[in-house]
């Protein structure tokens, strides 16, 4: 178990609360709660946060879990360079989407669980933590020599000469045998 | 099918078991919740979400309560001593238990999903029937509370305030945001990447469990849930509903009296939480427990054994422990498998270096002085289904795949204990081994065992008890021709045994045909710890030589989940 890489878990719990963020915003589009307005803010920063957090990152060793289907967002996540990359910035922008979760009920869970999220970002950020896109990395494929169109130039691997296998002590039993008597030619 | 049902029916049986009652509780409660007279008039503001709120809530008890029980591993020990009479398929299901785990988690995140967001409704629909925005009867229900003499149904008891405030003012409110953030907060960073990756993330957070239980205990505290109290003379909901300013002044429509409802959930979660906090004594008791060292031995290829001796320690084949090195780290606790056999007056594990863990604690066994005690060691356990299966066949044939070989040690040292003494419980009289390896240099002192008992059988003339074939799936031509030089030799070059190493995977279709022919008319138990395809591949193998004639040879199929 190496190094706690926090920005995996913010990352999880990001996306959670950008579900929880948009499921509490339908609830109070849906049911047309006082100040639903806010509740349709709550609906587009979930979509917001679901997709930037969707793509997850890689780890420091260079490996990671891919959700399925994300190399879409992976490129389009990418495509902001340094903005999405650094942390810090993510936590600030967790820690702003979050305020106007907090005026109505219906969004609050979700604004709490973003907060969270943020204070984990800003962990993750602290120690020097960076997200860095899961790519499919472009194996050199190494193109058959031309020597495979040539005979090999060598004999296959043998074992030395006193270690090989001793053959048959009589020369007779060891040479084939026809299944049928052949008798020489009269002819 | 027929195996299917052997090794997975009793699982199934459970799942659906539990299905079930999820199902009935909330449709019951549903059907209550909806339909009974004295919620008339709380569904009359609240409309279906009442049900909607009170029949997750119902759910909700009954996995909460179930949730806890999966994870007292001591517990679970319990129960399988208790049903060593009957059978391994009985037992067989409490190796599930953390599968049960999560199904039990799922259904409670789900549930938490749908009561939320009912109560989210109810808590607006109170509040705007409170500032009169509904009909007249909502209007005059609501305000009933604001003078003496009268219970209140709406627990919103201003016309100023808003749903949030409310919701962080009262018990069942305030609770239920903190055990809801507690959920959330297990479930995120108990996710496969989480839990896999940093799994100290995964413990620690894990513990907001107890937030979550004491926030679930009092969350029914406050009694906000009303319905109408039976007053006399009776207040006749059907007859009232259509006048309420009348009520107070006419005989037949008194005021109408609520009371909250019984809060329940913590009499199903006291026995569970009980239970639990007996398992962490427990488990504090075994960590204060002292284990003495035996031996301390340095395989090849960082794999150390220890030999530890525990009073009243009884294990059995197959089991395993969890470990807990203070020194390396306070709180962890690591599982291994036990290899050292029942017979032996001690248990030992191999433990790999694998990780920061295992390393530490190699490493420091590793500075240790000569034939000294090592530090301090705490063990709990064992725990596992015993795989004693395998002594009620004539023959049997183990299959190990890699780390699969593990429980194999203990289970081929104890055959071997048991057929020297000739105990009567053991009934084999061959064993055919097959080891599947990609590469055996992890697992050399598995070799090191299977050479012991090679060299102790040849002693006693007893070689064709035990044969071993074993499998060297990844190799390439510097291997080969290693092989090739060395072909003479009478021990194999890898693992220095008598018998030679294969290359690449077994011809099951041959080994199959061979036991056949050497055991005419035995009953063959075949044993796997390995992969599921390997799995199929060798039912169906067990399935097609299996004479039908019960005089002949036939084979039955054994998963081991080690």
């Amino acid at each position: 178990m190496g190094k706690i890489e926090w920005a995996m878990w913010a990352n999880e719990q990001a996306l959670a609360s950008g579900l929880i963020l948009l499921t509490g915003g339908i609830v109070g589009v849906a049911g047309q709660f006082r100040n639903w307005q806010f509740a349709a803010y709550g609906i587009a920063a979930g979509i917001f946060i679901c997709l930037l957090e969707y793509p997850r990152g890689c780890k420091a060793k260079g490996n990671g879990v891919q959700r399925p289907g994300q190399y879409c967002l992976t490129v389009c996540v990418k495509a902001f360079g340094p903005l999405t990359r650094n942390y810090y910035i993510r936590a600030l922008l967790h820690a702003a989407l979050c305020v106007p979760g907090a005026f109505i009920l219906c969004t609050v869970l979700g604004c709490v669980c973003l907060a969270i999220a943020s204070i984990i970002y800003l962990l993750a950020a602290v120690r020097g933590e960076q997200w860095l896109p899961i790519l499919p990395r472009a194996e050199p494929r190494e193109k058959p020599g031309e020597s495979i169109k040539e005979p090999p130039q060598n004999p296959p691997p043998r074992p030395p000469a006193e270690m090989r296998r001793k053959r048959a002590e009589d020369m007779e039993g060891a040479a084939y045998t026809n299944p049928m008597p052949v008798m020489p030619n009269e002819y | 099918m027929g195996n299917w049902i052997i090794n997975h029916g009793l699982s199934a049986f459970i799942l659906t078991v539990w299905m079930g009652i999820n199902i009935f509780l909330f449709v019951y409660y549903y059907q209550l919740y909806n339909t009974q007279e004295s919620f008339f008039y709380t569904r009359h503001i609240l409309s279906s979400a009442l049900p909607w709120a009170r029949a997750p809530a119902a759910v909700l008890n009954f996995n909460c309560m179930l949730i806890l029980l999966p994870v007292c591993r001591n517990l679970l020990s319990l129960i399988r001593g208790s049903f060593m009479c009957c059978g391994r398929s009985l037992r067989k299901p409490l190796d599930k238990n953390i599968t049960f785990h999560k199904c039990v988690a799922y259904m409670i995140a789900l549930m938490t999903a749908v009561h939320t967001i009912a109560h989210l409704l109810n808590l607006e629909w109170f509040n705007n029937s409170r500032d009169g925005e509904y009909d007249i009867l909502s209007t005059t229900l609501s305000a009933l509370g604001d003078s003496a003499n009268e219970t209140f149904l709406n627990p919103i008891r201003s016309t100023t305030t808003t749903p949030t405030y409310v919701a962080f003012t009262t018990i069942a409110g305030l609770t239920g945001v903190i055990i809801t953030l507690a959920l959330i907060l297990i479930i995120t960073s108990s996710m496969e990447v989480i839990r896999r990756s940093y799994f100290e993330v995964f413990w620690y957070t894990h513990h907001l469990f107890i937030v979550f239980f004491a926030g679930l205990v009092f969350h029914g505290a406050g009694r906000i849930v009303r319905h109408l109290e039976t007053t006399d003379p009776p207040h006749n909901t059907s007859f009232c509903k259509d006048q309420p300013l009348n009520w107070g002044n006419i005989p037949e429509c008194p005021i109408p009296q609520f009371e909250g409802g019984f809060p329940q959930t913590w009499m199903w979660v006291l026995g569970p939480m009980i239970l639990y906090i007996c398992e962490r004594v427990l488990r504090f008791i075994r960590y204060m427990q002292p284990v003495m060292y035996r031996k301390i031995v340095m395989r090849p290829s960082s794999v150390l054994e220890l030999q530890l001796v525990k009073n009243g320690f009884k294990m059995e084949v197959g089991q395993y422990v969890f470990l807990n090195c203070p020194e390396v780290s306070q709180l962890e606790w690591h599982p291994f498998t036990l290899t050292s056999a029942p017979e032996e007056d001690f248990f030992s594990v191999h433990i790999r270096s694998m990780g920061d863990w295992t390393g530490n604690l190699i490493n420091m066994l590793e500075k240790l002085p000569e034939g000294s005690q090592g530090p301090k060691m705490a063990v709990d356990g064992p725990f596992g289904t015993a795989s004693e299966d395998v002594f009620d066949y004539e023959v049997s044939m183990l299959i190990g795949c890699g780390i699969g070989v593990t429980p194999f040690a203990s289970i081929l040292k104890s055959i071997w204990y048991k057929f020297k003494e000739s105990n009567p419980k053991l009934r084999t009289r061959k064993i055919y081994f097959y080891w599947l390896c990609r590469e055996t240099h992890a697992f050399e002192w598995f070799a090191d065992l299977l050479q012991v008992l090679e060299k102790e059988m040849t002693e006693r003339e007893m070689r064709h008890f035990l044969t071993y074939n074993l499998y060297l799936t990844g190799w390439d031509s510097s291997h080969a021709a290693h092989v090739m030089v060395h072909f003479d030799k009478d021990t194999d070059v890898i693992t220095g045994l008598k018998q030679k190493t294969h290359y690449g995977r077994p011809n099951w279709d041959k080994e199959f045909e061979q036991i056949c022919n050497e055991n005419p008319s035995s009953t063959v138990g075949t044993f796997l710890c390995g992969p599921e395809n390997l799995a199929k591949e060798l039912e169906r193998k067990c399935v097609e030589y299996s004479d039908v004639d019960p005089r002949k040879t036939r084979f039955y199929f054994n998963k081991e989940n080690f």
